[in-house]
C-alpha cells in the first residue's frame, strides 16, 4: 500500500520561541520531496518535530501516516510505524556497537521470540556495506563515534537500508560528503525508491538534486513553506540565490526565533 | 580499659579460641596485639561517608564449619558459581572456615601451595608469618586491627619462583550464619617470575544483619604476575569492608579486576605499592548501586620504584537512591622518576535521587613523571535516547544500551570470558530489579 504521510498547519516551539509557523504537506509513496531554504528557516525543527525530539513541543497541527495519529505517538512508536529521520548531526554512543545497535532496532520491529538470526543479519549488514562502501570494521566500531562527518552519513543511509521505513526524512544527508561518498549514498537512496516509500530530502544543494531527482521543490522560509514547484526551482535557486523569492513574496526577513 | 563494652571479643576469649584451633604462639599473640590496638584505633576515615552509622558492629563469634566432600554438596546459593569446578583449584568458606579445598595435581607437583589460611599457618608457618599483615596493616585503623584480631578461614596461595600458572585458581566465600564470623583474610604470595591468576566470588545467603571485614594482600616478587579478579555480590543485609593491597617488586605486575555488585552498603579500598623499578598495575572496577546503598570505593597506586606505570578505572552506574563516592589516590614518591600515573573514574547516574561524587587525587613528590586523571558524573544523555528510539527500540532498551555501552569499555578489556560473561548476567541483575 502506498504511503500518505500529511502534515497540516503543523506549530512547533522550543524552549518557547515559536518556530514552525503552520507547515502544510502531503505526501504519498513513490514521491520524492525537496526541501530547500535558507539557514535557521525551520528545515531541521520540521525534520525534529515530525519525529518526535523531547526539545520540541508540537502546539498545533496535525501529523498522519497511513491515516494513523503520529503526534500521538511516542518516538520510537513512529519509528515502528514506519518513520526515518537521517539527522542532520546523529549522536556519538560509546560503548554500544553499530551491529549490537542496529540488531536491536531490527529486533524491536519483531515479535518476541522471532528475532533476526545473528547470521541472517550479519549477512544483510555485510551486503548493504558493501552497497554504501563501507569497511566491515564499522560493524564493530561504536555507534558514530569518532566517525568522520561523511562516515556518519554513510551509517545513517545503512540504518535507512536495513530498517525499510515508508517515509523518509534526509536532513542534509549531503553537508560533509565527498563527490564520491555523495554519488554512493545517493545511489544507496535511489535503490530504495519504491512505490511504497516516500522521501524528504531537505537539502541546501542542487547538486544532491542532480542524483536524486524530485519530483517536488519546496521553499522553506519563516517557518513555512513559502512557494513550491517542480525540479526546475531548485536549478533557479542554484542560480540565483534566495533574494528573488524574498522580493517576489515580500518577505524581509527569512529566519525564524528570532528576538525582536 | 573498657575493651569489652566496645570491642565484639575480648582477649580472654580470643586467647583461648587461638589456643583451641591450635594455632602457634605468634599468630596468638599477633591476634591479641591487634585486639589492644582496636581498642585504641579510631574508624578509617572515608571521604565524605560516615562509615561510623553504617551497620558494622554485627561480627557474629567463630563457628566451626562442617565440611563438604563433593562439590555437589555445596549449598545451593553457590551452586552456579560451583559449576564444574571439580577439575581445577578451588576452595570454598562457608561462614567462619573453609569446607572444601581442591588443589590441581599438576599444580601440587610444581610446589604450588592452596590451602585456607589456617592449614598454611600449620603447615607452612614460616612462609605464612613472613608476609602476614605487612601489606594490610592493623596499625592503619579500627577496622583492620578487628581483621587482624578475628580474621578466619581465608586462602594462602603461593607459587614457587618461575612457575606459571595458566588456569584460574578460585575461591567462594559465602555468609549464611549471621551468627557466625566472617572474615576470610586472603594472602597471596608469587615468588619470582611466577606468574597466576586468582578469581573470587563473594555471597551471602541469608536475611540477617551481617558484616564481611575482609583483607587482601598480594605479593608479587620480583618478575611476578598476578591478576586478582573479585566479585562481591553480597546481598542488601551484609555490610562490605574490604581492603586490598598488593606489594609489587622490580619488574613485578599486579592487576586487579573488581567487581562490586553487592546490594549492601560497601566500602572497598583497593591499592597497589609500587616498590621495585619496573613495577606495575592495573586495576578496573566496575560498581552497580541501587536501593539505598551508600557506596565508597577506593583505588590507589603508591610509586617509589623508577619507570612505574599505573592505570586505574572506575566505572559506576547509580539507581535509585544509591549514594557512591568513588577515590581515586594516585601518589608517585620522589625518586620514582619516570613513573606514569593514571586515572579515571566516571559515574552514570539513572535517577535523580542517586548520587555520585567523583575524587581524583593526584599527590606527586617527583619532577620526572607522567600523571593524568580524568573524572565525570553525568545522567544518560537525552540525546542518545532519542537518537537510539528514533530508530524504533523502546525507551527501556535504549537506556540498557546506553548503560551497558557505558561499562562495556571496561568490561570489554577483562581477559577472562567467564568472568566478563558473569559480570554482564550480574550488571543485567542489578539493574533489573
Ligand atoms: N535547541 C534550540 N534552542 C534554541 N533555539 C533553537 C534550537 N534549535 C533550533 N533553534 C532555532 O530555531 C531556528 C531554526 O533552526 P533549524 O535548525 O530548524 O534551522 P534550519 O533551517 O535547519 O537551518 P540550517 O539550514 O542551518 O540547518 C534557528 O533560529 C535556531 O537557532
Ligand atoms: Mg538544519
Amino acid at each position: 500500500m502506498a504511503a500518505e504521510f500529511v502534515i497540516e498547519g503543523l506549530k512547533a516551539t522550543i524552549e518557547g520561541k515559536e518556530i514552525l509557523k503552520g507547515f502544510n504537506l502531503q505526501m504519498k509513496g513513490g514521491e520524492v520531496h525537496a526541501i530547500m531554504g535558507p539557514n535557521g528557516t525551520g528545515k531541521s525543527t520540521l525534520a525534529s518535530s515530525l519525529m518526535g525530539h523531547p526539545k520540541y513541543e508540537v502546539t498545533e497541527g496535525t501529523v498522519t501516516l497511513e491515516g494513523q495519529d503520529v503526534l500521538e505517538m511516542s518516538v520510537d512508536e513512529r519509528a515502528r510505524a514506519g518513520l526515518f529521520l537521517a539527522m542532520q548531526y546523529p549522536s556519538e554512543i560509546a560503548g554500544v556497537t553499530n551491529s549490537d545497535f542496529l540488531r536491536s532496532a531490527l529486533n524491536a520491529r519483531r515479535e518476541e521470540g522471532s528475532e533476526i538470526s545473528l547470521i541472517k543479519f550479519i549477512r544483510q549488514m555485510e551486503s548493504k556495506m558493501k552497497d554504501l562502501e563501507m569497511n566491515p570494521e564499522f560493524m564493530h566500531r561504536y555507534l558514530n563515534e569518532g566517525f568522520s562527518g561523511g562516515e556518519k552519513k554513510r551509517n545513517e543511509i545503512l540504518q535507512m537500508m536495513l530498517l525499510e521505513p515508508k517515509i523518509v526524512i534526509l536532513d542534509e544527508i549531503d553537508s560533509g560528503l565527498d563527490i564520491d561518498a555523495l554519488r554512493v549514498v545517493a545511489q544507496g537512496v535511489n535503490a530504495m525508491r519504491s512505490e511504497d516509500r516516500g522521501f524528504l530530502v531537505i537539502t541546501h544543494y542542487q547538486r544532491l538534486l542532480n542524483y536524486i531527482k524530485p519530483d517536488f521543490v519546496h521553499i522553506m522560509m519563516q517557518g513555512r513553506i513559502v512557494k513550491s514547484g517542480g525540479p526546475e526551482l531548485a536549478e533557479r535557486l542554484e542560480a540565483d540565490g534566495y533574494e528573488w523569492v524574498k522580493e517576489e513574496l515580500g518577505i524581509e526577513d527569512e529566519v525564524v526565533g528570532q528576538e525582536v | 580499659m573498657t575493651t569489652q563494652t566496645i570491642l565484639p571479643v575480648d582477649a580472654g576469649r580470643l586467647s583461648e579460641l587461638s589456643l583451641r584451633s591450635g594455632e602457634p604462639e605468634w599468630l596468638k599473640e599477633s591476634r591479641l596485639k591487634a585486639l589492644e590496638l582496636a581498642a585504641e584505633l579510631e574508624l578509617p576515615k572515608l571521604e565524605k561517608t560516615r562509615i561510623d552509622r553504617w551497620n558494622i558492629n554485627q561480627y557474629g563469634s567463630y563457628k566451626e564449619s562442617a565440611a563438604i566432600a563433593a562439590l555437589n554438596e555445596a549449598p545451593s546459593s553457590i551452586a552456579a558459581l560451583v559449576g564444574s569446578s571439580e577439575e581445577g583449584s578451588l576452595i570454598i568458606q562457608r561462614n567462619s572456615g573453609a569446607v572444601y579445598t581442591r588443589l590441581a595435581p599438576e599444580l601440587a607437583e610444581q610446589g604450588v601451595i592452596f590451602t585456607d589460611l589456617h592449614t598454611a599457618v600449620k603447615n607452612h608457618g614460616e612462609l605464612v608469618r613472613r608476609y602476614l599483615h605487612t601489606a594490610v596493616k592493623p596499625e592503619e585503623h579500627k577496622v583492620a586491627a578487628l581483621h587482624a584480631a578475628l580474621w578466619n578461614g581465608g586462602v594462602f596461595l603461593y607459587i614457587p619462583k618461575n612457575v606459571v600458572v595458566d588456569t584460574p585458581v578460585q575461591a567462594i566465600f559465602l555468609t549464611d550464619d549471621a551468627e557466625a564470623s566472617f572474615a576470610p583474610h586472603i594472602l597471596i604470595v608469587a615468588d619470582s617470575n611466577s606468574s597466576v591468576t586468582y578469581v573470587d566470588n563473594y555471597v551471602s545467603g541469608k536475611s540477617e544483619a551481617g558484616l564481611h571485614n575482609g583483607a587482601v594482600e598480594v605479593f608479587a616478587c620480583a618478575g611476578a604476575k598476578v591478576r586478582y579478579a573479585t566479585v562481591h555480590q553480597f546481598g542488601a543485609d551484609t555490610t562490605d569492608v574490604t581492603y586490598r593491597r598488593a606489594i609489587v617488586e622490580n619488574d613485578g605486575a599486579v592487576e586487579w579486576i573488581v567487581g562490586e555488585m553487592n546490594d549492601g552498603d560497601t566500602a572497598s579500598d583497593t591499592k597497589s605499592v609500587l616498590k621495585g623499578n619496573g613495577a606495575s598495575s592495573d586495576a578496573k572496577v566496575i560498581a552497580v548501586g541501587s536501593g539505598s546503598q551508600k557506596l565508597n570505593y577506593t583505588t590507589q597506586a603508591q610509586h617509589f620504584g623508577k619507570n612505574t606505570p599505573s592505570n586505574m578505572i572506575t566505572r559506576a552506574v547509580m539507581r535509585e537512591n544509591a549514594t557512591s563516592i568513588i577515590n581515586g589516590i594516585t601518589k608517585i614518591e620522589k625518586g620514582a622518576t619516570r613513573a606514569d600515573g593514571q586515572q579515571t573514574e566516571k559515574v552514570l547516574m539513572l535517577s535523580p535521587k542517586a548520587r555520585g561524587d567523583a575524587n581524583p587525587i593526584l599527590l606527586i613528590d617527583e619532577d620526572d613523571v607522567t600523571a593524568g586523571h580524568a573524572a565525570s558524573v553525568g545522567q544518560v544523555n537525552p540525546e542518545q535516547i532519542y537518537y537510539l528510539m528514533s530508530r524504533g527500540i523502546s525507551r527501556s532498551d535504549a537506556e540498557k544500551l546506553v548503560i551497558y555501552g557505558f561499562l562495556a569499555p571496561v568490561v570489554s578489556q577483562i581477559p577472562l570470558e567467564g568472568l566478563r560473561n558473569q559480570l554482564k548476567s550480574l550488571v543485567e541483575r542489578k539493574l533489573g530489579q
